[in-house]
């Protein structure tokens, strides 16, 4: 069903983070943008559509108006908001927000961080676009910080600080089917494996929590009014996000899930864990009884790696990329 | 990243470092030199570990921290080594820190549960414990220790240990050192990437994958289906035990006579003894005490060109009684190339990693400067 392309080769190795990969695809220039994060460095690369042209560039994850101080990225996401895109980093210190190519910084919010260190760590994580003007960012302490984004410029504000999960985020998606009817915009997750489903607006609404066993929820993604969530037990559960009920629950890999991606256009779901494994399913709706089912279609080993990153490169789900602990690459494969 | 790394840590390298010289020690006795004797050994043991497990040593690594970079990390646990009337080389200590942290390195990345990380730090507190179990004052300390680390990290979550798990894999990353005896164990590449095999038990708490199950509205269990995972697992073997004592389940770092060689790549327990152990002789093997006098005996390898600068560096210690041998380390090709490829390694690190508020570490040594 799917069979493996050229690698992109990146300058580091990715490190072993939730969620490490990050795609946007721009077709009127005919190129795609990857990001993999490697300890405070965010490594993107430009591939154009024929496999000619690779650009390479690097961000270091650094406050402005400090000389030398860098910290740990915990990670890097594209965002896409109707006017523009933006790419996010999040780290030790706070969040970043650059104009999507990396070429300028045209946003920074420091986290309050105490002078001596804490208990607990400190960190940002989780980065998902929301609605039209949006964007949200986790923090260790289970707050999920809410950005208003103009259509350009950098008045960006922080609106809205979301505190229900008492947990570190680990991970934050939106409603991405691209239908407008959804109740649910934004589905956020955290360390105990709590899930949280929100209706984006001036003021964010709690409309569910599901609430988790223990078990971490690494990823997470909303797609037609399902969570789709991933686990660090290697399950994968399907639930209905304003109800809160169960789909259906996959035991799906041996080892920790660190990925799930969605293809809003065809309903293929992505997952990638720690067992090497990545996976490829199918979702089906069936509106009358208002249930999603799941199907498994493909497997692909990725020999000896524990995968940190896997995201589809369109739509449609017709290619997939992956990223894993030291691995200097971007692995790629696109349907027979 | 996580602020709870070092007492791991130190207690994980820490163990593989004594490992080996329990090992090296107790092999020097058969010979006929008779360098070290029973009690010379067991003195540079409780030394070590008295030292390591002590409460003020303890109390340092305790606290919430960022991870030392390597440079540091080898500067304190040579000054540790340094407690004994032991002495080795820069050039030695930088090998065996290699093997060290690869040691390391393999148990943190086939952890199979962040919770694991645990069970690995208790078997290499187990073995240390064997180690000084003749010296109850020594053990107590361990014990003490033992029973503190369990207290502080009995309240981390998974997510919490998988964080520090993720911030031991950064402090590990990009290091493909070979170790002859993992390759030809088969549990690590001509590449220097280990092995991760796609068979054998899941971890506690996990189910086999395969199943797909399908609910109602009301969470009754509709159809069940099964999909091909691909790989061979099979169902768990059980928890082990997080107790001051009990069997860890987890056979990671776990040091068996028995198992040394076993060439099962889904158990192995510490392999890296006999590389270590290896290194060892030929780097100590060629110490001939000469004129042996009946006093205390002390064996130091000489790192200044002259007696004055030594006092200078030791702190003045007694010198009256001193046998100074003079040792090369023998450097094969292979470790000399990655010596060469790892300080190039180091100096990026530092470039990066290291934290301009230079006060990380250096508490630590000043405080082990004052024992």
């Amino acid at each position: 069903m799917f069979h493996k392309e050229k690698s992109i080769q990146i300058k580091n190795s990715a490190s072993a983070l939730y969620n490490n990969l990050s795609v946007l695809r721009i077709a009127p220039r005919r190129l795609t943008y990857f990001t993999v994060v490697h300890a405070n460095v965010v490594n993107m690369v430009s591939a154009s559509w024929d496999g000619l042209n690779y650009s390479h560039r690097q961000l270091q994850s650094k406050e402005p108006n400090v000389a030398t101080s860098t910290s740990l990225i915990m990670q890097a996401a594209f965002c896409v908001l109707p006017s523009r895109d933006l790419l996010v980093v999040s780290s030790q210190k706070g969040i970043q927000m650059y104009e999507s190519d990396g070429s300028i910084m045209v946003y920074w919010h420091a986290l309050d961080t105490p002078e001596a260190p804490t208990e607990q760590a400190v960190f940002a994580r989780g980065i998902s676009a929301v609605s039209d003007n949006y964007i949200c960012v986790g923090v260790s302490s289970g707050a999920v910080l809410v950005f208003d984004v103009p259509s350009k410029g950098s008045n960006i504000t922080l609106s809205e600080v979301l505190e229900e999960h008492k947990e570190a985020i680990t991970d934050i998606a939106a409603e991405c089917s691209g239908s407008q009817e959804r109740l649910a915009s934004l589905v956020t997750a955290d360390d105990g494996g709590n899930v949280c489903v929100w209706k984006s607006g001036e003021e964010f609404q709690l409309l569910n929590k599901i609430p988790g066993l223990d078990i971490t929820c690494s990823s997470v993604k909303l797609w037609k009014g399902t969570v789709l969530a991933g686990y660090g037990n290697g399950q994968i559960r399907l639930y209905e996000a304003v109800t809160g009920i169960l789909h259906a629950e996959v035991n799906a890999h041996a080892r920790w899930i660190y990925s799930l991606d969605v293809a809003p256009f065809s309903g293929l779901l992505l997952s990638a864990a720690e067992d090497s494994f990545v996976r490829v399913w199918h979702l089906a709706m069936t509106p009358e009884t208002n249930s999603v089912e799941i199907a498994h279609l493909h497997n692909e080993c990725v020999t000896d790696t524990q995968i940190c990153g896997a995201k589809f490169c369109d739509g449609d789900g017709y290619a997939f990329a992956v990223t894993g602990y030291d691995l200097s690459e971007i692995i790629r494969y696109v349907q027979s | 990243m996580s602020v709870r790394t070092l007492p791991l840590v130190f207690i994980n390298l820490g163990g593989e470092m004594l490992y080996i010289l329990d090992q090296r020690l107790r092999a020097h006795n058969t010979s006929d030199s008779r360098v070290w004797s029973e009690g010379d050994r067991k003195r540079v043991l409780n030394d070590i570990v008295g030292t390591m497990f002590s409460k003020s040593f303890m109390d340092e690594l305790l606290k919430p921290q960022q991870l030392y970079s390597h440079r540091t990390m080898k500067t304190v646990l040579t000054r540790l080594a340094h407690t004994s009337i032991m002495r080795l080389n820069p050039a030695s200590m930088d090998r065996l820190y290699e093997l060290m942290i690869m040691a390391f390195k393999y148990q943190v990345f086939l952890c199979p549960r962040p919770k694991d990380l645990l069970l690995i730090s208790y078997n290499h507190m187990d073995s240390i414990r064997a180690l000084v179990r003749d010296t109850p004052a020594v053990l107590n300390q361990v014990d003490e220790t033992h029973r503190k680390v369990i207290e502080v990290y009995s309240t981390f979550s998974e997510g919490e240990l998988q964080l520090l798990r993720q911030t031991l894999l950064i402090f590990f990353q990009d290091m493909h050192i070979r170790v002859s005896l993992f390759l030809k164990n088969q549990i690590q590449n001509p590449s220097g990437r280990f092995v991760l095999t796609t068979s054998g038990p899941v971890p506690s708490g996990v189910d086999v994958p395969g199943l797909i199950r399908t609910f109602d509205l009301r969470g009754r269990e509709v159809s069940r289906s099964e999909f091909p995972p691909g790989g061979s697992f099979c169902g768990s073997v059980g928890e082990g035990s997080f107790e001051l004592n009990g069997d860890r389940v987890v056979r990671l770092a776990q040091l068996s006579p028995s198992s040394r060689g076993d060439p099962d790549p889904n158990s192995p327990p510490n392999p890296l003894a006999k590389e270590e152990l290896n290194l060892l002789a030929r780097l100590m093997g060629s110490m001939k005490a000469e004129n042996v006098p009946t006093g205390e005996r002390r064996f130091r390898i000489s790192l200044f060109s002259t007696d004055q600068e030594e006092a200078g560096a030791s702190g003045g210690e007694q010198q009256d009684t001193i046998q100074v041998i003079n040792i090369q380390a023998v450097q094969d090709g292979q470790a000399a190339l990655a010596l060469a490829r790892i300080a190039g390694e180091f100096a990026d690190e530092e470039a990066k990693l290291e934290n301009p508020s230079s006060s990380k570490g250096d508490e630590l040594l000043a405080m082990m400067d004052d024992l």
